[in-house]
């Protein structure tokens, strides 16, 4: 099975707001892929869809070549175990400290010794260079720890799909890179696919393998980075480049100036 | 004049509507926690771990009101009792006070306002904070490993802080009757232990503290859950537990004194 994630005629919204509008995407086993687009565009409901989060509305979501839409709830949590998601600012667990929120899930899911799960847990966050925080609490970690910490314990059950949500948001030039970096190793390393919802269109441009433009709910866009970097779509070119002029724009729809400002216009 | 009372009565419907359905819905949560309490001996040291944040932490205020409450009894009944010439009965007035309703319901209601509301706060913010998001996509489901042990230390806490609270209640009564006031100490203890009826009172007053530990739990816990995940929403949740718990409270201890009272003739 080369197609890990599968999605076919996506729709979903909020209430009477459409958010995702006929989406189509497929991400290959042992990929790594970007979804990009505008604040607000759906990426990270998408991110939840795939993650069984949110049920879509019409179409399908296909996880591990399981329908996701099907799923009794206790189908979906075991297919959880085999999913690792790092979410935006690491929604760390702020009771318990970096060890034990790494340690986690291999106490809740397996029944290895405690010995066993100290050695697991300090080799996770070896991996991500922060063995030597583990008896801090999150509170105690700065951003860039707080999302590398979430990353080991997004790993630590060795998943075979690692979602994440807006993993570069708020961080240094500095920690920016090395999260960019752990996430392409990581990927490697575990033989895993990886699904990346960003707006940090150069970071992650060096380190995926495909990437999916959304805009108002639809896939304007897709290709490899390469492919990205030189194509003449208007949009592509305003995004990639960071343009305030182009098909985007700066203002949200509403009514006009003149009627807003109560202004008379005189013939 | 007639649209005005016709848009009053449907705004009393509307709302009379609205906390049957939040009963319903904490009726339906409870039926949840119930549900997803299964593994709850195998999560026993978060029980024990939140009866400490719940319970020894709650035990201050419930010692210090206890107190203060078996004191001012004390003295009402004295002054009163004194009247009718039984002051020595000052003692039976205190237990049985305490014992049957002010025990159960005061630390019930200083239950919800202290562990109540910091269960809220804290589940809404795990929520606000996506901690439980995160939980639910590492498979563990947050019903189970958030919600329920608080809602078991809840249940188990209150029962023992209203026993401590009683016990704490018939000291200051001693104090101020027997020590301050010169009550006979024998008479005072001695009438008291005729009156008081192990299982009328003692029994009937635990069995309302379990009844209050539950609805106080339940709606805390549910509160939390259920939060908007903002700011305003957790303090909106946590106003609300307070409230909310303290209507129920107020709300069963008539309906369990009507049973209790029935069974007792």
């Amino acid at each position: 099975m080369n197609d890990y994630v599968v999605i076919r005629d996506l729709n979903f919204g909020y209430s009477e707001r459409p958010v995702l509008k006929g989406i189509n995407l497929t991400v290959h086993k042992g990929g790594l892929v970007a979804i990009m687009g505008l604040s607000g565009c759906g990426k990270t409901t998408l991110l939840r869809l795939m993650g069984g989060q949110l049920q879509a509305r019409h179409g399908s979501v296909c996880v591990a070549g399981q329908e996701l839409n099907h799923m009794t709830e206790s189908q979906l949590y075991a297919l959880r175990r085999r999913v690792g998601m790092l979410f935006q600012f690491g929604a760390l667990f702020t009771d318990l400290s970096v060890f034990d929120n790494v340690a986690f899930q291999m106490r809740e899911h397996t029944d290895l010794s405690e010995s066993m799960i100290r050695d697991l847990t300090l080799m996770k966050l070896n991996a991500v260079g922060l063995r030597g925080v583990q008896g801090l609490m999150p509170a105690e970690l700065s951003g860039g720890m707080a999302r590398r910490v979430a990353l080991a314990r997004a790993t630590a059950l060795d998943p075979d799909l690692i979602l994440y949500d807006e993993p570069f948001t708020g961080l240094d030039p500095i920690s920016l890179g090395v999260i960019g970096r752990l996430i392409r190793e990581l990927n490697d390393a575990l033989g895993a696919t990886s699904v990346l919802v960003t707006h940090d269109v150069q970071e992650s441009m060096k380190i995926v393998d495909y990437i999916y433009f959304v805009s108002d709910g639809v896939i304007v866009a897709q290709g490899t980075p390469d492919e990205i970097r030189a194509s003449p779509l208007p949009f592509v070119h305003q995004f990639v480049w960071g343009e305030a002029d182009g098909p985007l724009p700066f203002h949200y729809p509403g009514v006009a100036l003149v009627e807003d400002f109560g202004l008379m216009v005189s013939s | 004049m007639k649209g005005g009372i016709v848009r009053g009565l449907q705004s009393i419907g509307d709302g009379a509507l609205k906390i049957v359905e939040r009963i319903g819905a904490v009726v339906l949560f409870l039926g949840q926690i119930l549900m997803h309490s299964g593994a709850i001996l195998r999560r026993f040291p978060l029980v024990i771990r939140e009866m400490y944040f719940a319970g020894v932490q709650s035990l201050i205020i419930i010692l210090v009101s206890g107190l203060f409450v078996g004191m001012v009894l004390g003295l009402q009944g004295f002054e009163t009792l004194q009247s009718y010439g039984s002051s020595e009965s000052v003692g039976v007035l205190v237990a049985l006070s305490l014992m049957r309703e002010l025990g159960p319901v005061v630390s019930a209601l200083l239950f919800a306002s202290r562990a109540g509301s910091a269960m809220t706060a804290e589940i809404g913010l795990m929520k606000a904070t996506e901690q439980l998001s995160a939980m639910e996509m590492m498979a563990v489901n947050p019903l189970a490993r958030v919600v329920a042990p608080r809602f078991w230390a809840g249940v188990l806490s209150l029962p023992l802080l209203a026993a401590l609270f009683g016990a704490m209640g018939i000291m200051g009564g001693f104090f101020v009757t027997v020590v301050m006031l010169g009550v006979d100490s024998g008479a005072f203890w001695s009438q008291m232990q005729a009156a008081v009826d192990f299982h009328h009172d003692v029994v009937n007053g635990m069995i309302k503290s379990l009844v209050f530990g539950v609805a106080v739990s339940a709606i805390a816990t549910y509160e939390g859950y259920e939060a908007p995940p903002t700011a305003e929403g957790v303090s909106g949740a946590t106003t609300r537990t307070v409230v909310s718990s303290s209507l129920a409270i107020l709300a069963l201890d008539l309906l369990l004194t009507a049973f209790m009272m029935k069974g007792w003739n």
